[in-house]
């Protein structure tokens, strides 16, 4: 703010300037702020002390003495808390990625169907949105955990899929579990170098594409290089991948890999509530094009592919980020709600039964706090750093 | 000879009428007939079995559950625990508060809403002041003859709209203020409010529910005990005002620059600014954002149940526990799920009915 420096001679402390009333205000909210803290944690001590309640993090090198119904990496009731911590972000982080996934995908595919020229197919689609899109989702959870789930057959009476290889019933589901042997380091080797090829490749290819107008058939050399290494390299390499199949031993399966009710039901209740707003997302990202694009991409007479692949979806894909991440943020704050079914993610065993155990509220409750601020932290960066990357350049 | 026209052909019956709306919606290409199949034979399936399962073959009228013979559903369950899904554990003689407190929202909320109807603001002005004492001592009484209902009792429908009505209107004029306070030119105050609308964003309500629940009593001093409903009220409103105050911050943003510029020109003080050029637009511009976290503010009050406070979701949980009344998980969810869906969805219908009529056609 520029000042007028011929004005009559102010004092520096002049209740009219309205620098001075800012400064003013900003150092009664800054004592306001330390006010409200100060006596927040001085209750707080005092109370924990009223209540023998310990402070501190030593709980953390303690013994847990639970059990866990699922853990991804080995755990048992000897375990420590820090060690429950650890589980239980490993399954929230398990549930969140397999929502996300097929959450964007089964949204993709509504989200599609409400714009196909197909009346019926149209309906449908809208029909799901709207039936999903507004119940609760912790209600969705319950339904799928005590009424859809409950109503499949015993172990001995499983629905079998894909050739009894997948196997569905009240336990859960059993699929074939990867069996790695060795040899398996050499094949993630050829893996990971089929990738840097067809990254390259990508690259070489857009790069001609721009000095000399002409397409290369990324996509399908791409899948020729992935498929053709990975079917040499595993036979050269012996056959280090097998697959341990699931099979029914008296009354409960043996061997595989098991998904519990309670993560399909949490999975499917968080995909199918999530997918809704996706869809949404999608078609009003797609919508957002106008329909100039799409006539000035027929006068040069791009084909339909080349018109969505280079015209539609990159002006679409601006619209849709922004959203589509804080519904994934969404996804993976609402996977919290698997406390009421009992899948132990971090909300559940952690905040739950080790809150429960030890007491030490402030401690369990702001480390629980902590995890999901930084994700949502690390999503918002990723996020502007796209949206800067995207973002239309004003001219 | 004066000229007549040759009269025009009629148009093809291909591309008339019902025929014509068939070819050119449901069968104009090979793969889309078989997608028009595919989906007509799904719907017939799904539309089949849950209408034979919730009409035809359902079970309307009885008082227990022998009275459910037939195989499809047995809404006697939900018919004898009506009462309880809506007003919790209420009692009985006493629910004509509730009722009175409801009719009397409905009320307000059809004078504010339906524009043929005038003295808005008087509506507005008793709907923010009156209302809310009345409806105090219909609910929880202590004054006028009326008997205390401790709010342990009160239940099913009648705290969902309690959690839902005090969450959005506490959370209306915090979410304003610490939008403002975000876009404020003074760096203490924008870190402040910053820091809080993120914190409460970046968190489920759950864990901030179980705060409410088990942290909250640590930060008052000894000796004061908070009623647990109040509990959960504080986290839902801090929680929802950091949604609002992001959907405001979006008004804010969408309108021009010059309709500050000119405020400033005109030489109006910051709260003149606000109040007479700014938040008057931009409120119009928001109100589709307000009524999308009513309803996503609707939908989350169900979590509590999980801090052990019985609204809908809850009561119907506590009826399926009846030993008496096993086996009607799908009739009770259904039946929460129906009570929700109808609020959530005639609120977004809502929603889209004021942005066509608030559209003023002149966007950007």
């Amino acid at each position: 703010m520029k000042h007028n420096l011929n004005s009559t001679q102010r004092s520096w402390f002049n209740i009219n300037d309205p620098r001075v009333r800012s400064v003013i205000y900003q150092i009664l909210i800054i004592l306001g702020v330390i006010w409200a803290v100060m006596t927040i944690a001085g209750n707080v001590v005092a109370n924990l002390e009223a209540r023998g309640i310990a402070t501190g993090f030593r709980f953390l090198g303690e013994r847990a003495g639970f059990g866990v119904s699922q853990a991804l990496i080995e755990y048992s009731s000897n375990s420590t808390y820090g060690r429950v911590f650890f589980v239980g972000l490993l399954n929230t982080l398990l549930v969140s990625a397999m929502g996300i996934v097929a959450a964007t995908f089964l949204g993709l595919f509504v989200g599609l169907g409400r714009l196909t020229p197909n009346w019926l197919v149209r309906k449908i689609c809208m029909v799901y949105i709207e039936i999903f899109r507004n119940i609760p989702v912790l209600l969705q959870i319950f339904f799928w955990y005590y009424v859809v789930l409950q109503t499949l057959p015993r172990p001995n009476q499983s629905i079998a899929l894909l050739g009894d290889l997948v196997f569905i019933n009240v336990r859960g589901a059993y699929a074939p579990r990867p069996i790695l042997e060795s040899g398996i380091g050499i094949l993630t080797t050829m893996l990971i170098l089929a990738v840097v090829a067809v990254i390259a490749l990508t690259i070489w290819a857009r790069r001609r594409k721009r000095d000399t107008g002409e397409e290369f058939p990324v996509l399908w050399t791409s899948l020729g290089i992935l498929v053709g290494t990975m079917t040499v390299g595993y036979i050269a390499t012996g056959q280090p991948l097998v697959f341990e199949i699931p099979e029914l031993r008296g009354f409960s399966f043996d061997g595989g890999m098991r998904l519990r009710p309670e993560l399909l039901a949490l999975w499917l209740a968080l995909t199918i509530y999530t997918s809704t707003f996706i869809a949404e997302i999608i078609r009003s990202g797609i919508q957002s094009v106008s329909h100039g694009q799409t006539e000035a991409c027929r006068a040069l007479s791009l084909s339909e592919r080349q018109r969505m692949k280079l015209v539609v979806l990159p002006q679409a894909l601006r619209v849709i980020v922004p959203p589509l991440t804080s519904q994934y943020l969404n996804l993976t704050k609402n996977s919290s709600l698997a406390v009421a079914i009992g899948y132990p993610d971090l909300v559940s065993v952690f905040q739950g039964t080790a809150l429960n155990q030890t007491g030490q509220a402030i401690e369990i409750v702001g480390m629980t706090m902590a995890v999901y601020l930084l994700i949502s932290l690390l999503v918002s960066a990723f996020m502007n750093w796209f949206n800067k990357r995207v973002a239309l350049v004003e001219r | 000879m004066p000229f007549t026209p040759t009269p025009a052909r009629p148009a093809p019956i291909s591309q008339m009428g019902v025929i014509g709306w068939l070819r050119k919606n449901l069968f104009s290409n090979i793969p889309n007939t078989l997608l028009s199949l595919v989906a007509l034979y799904v719907v017939w399936q799904v539309l089949s079995s849950v209408i034979s399962w919730a009409f035809i073959n359902a079970d309307w009228v009885g008082s227990s559950r022998a009275d459910c013979t037939s195989d499809g559903a047995c809404w006697v369950f939900v018919s004898v625990r009506l009462n309880q899904f809506i007003y919790g554990f209420y009692p009985a003689e006493a629910r004509w508060r509730p009722n009175l407190a409801f009719a009397l929202l409905v009320g307000f909320l059809i004078w504010l809403a339906v524009p043929r109807i005038p003295y808005k603001k008087l509506g507005g002005i008793l709907a923010l002041t009156a209302f809310p004492v009345a409806a105090y001592f219909l609910l929880y009484g202590g004054a006028f003859g009326l008997p205390v209902v401790p709010t342990s009792r009160w239940g099913g429908l009648l705290l969902t709209i309690v959690l839902a009505v005090i969450g959005i209107v506490l959370a209306m004029p915090i979410g304003i203020a610490l939008a403002l306070g975000r876009r404020s030119n003074m760096p203490a105050v924008r870190l402040v409010c910053t820091i809080f609308i993120e914190f409460w964003r970046g968190v489920p309500l759950i864990t901030i529910l179980f705060m409410a629940s088990v942290m909250l009593p640590l930060f008052f001093a000894e000796g004061v005990s908070i009623d647990r409903l109040i509990r959960a009220l504080i986290g839902i409103t801090l929680f929802q005002s950091a949604y609002m105050a992001e959907v405001v911050r979006g008004g804010l943003q969408a309108l021009g620059k010059g309709q500050y510029e000119a405020a400033d020109a005109l030489g109006l003080s910051y709260w003149q600014k606000m109040n007479l050029i700014i938040l008057p637009q931009a409120l119009k511009i928001m109100i589709p954002g307000i009524v999308n976290t009513t309803i996503s503010l609707w939908k989350d009050t169900s979590l509590v149940v999980i801090i052990g406070l019985l609204e809908v979701l809850g009561q119907v949980r506590q009826a399926l526990a009846d030993p008496n009344w096993l086996g009607f998980p799908a009739e009770g969810y259904i039946f929460a799920a129906l009570t929700f869906w109808v609020f959530c969805f005639s609120m977004s219908r809502f929603s889209q009915y004021l942005e066509r009529r608030l559209d003023t056609g002149h966007k950007n």
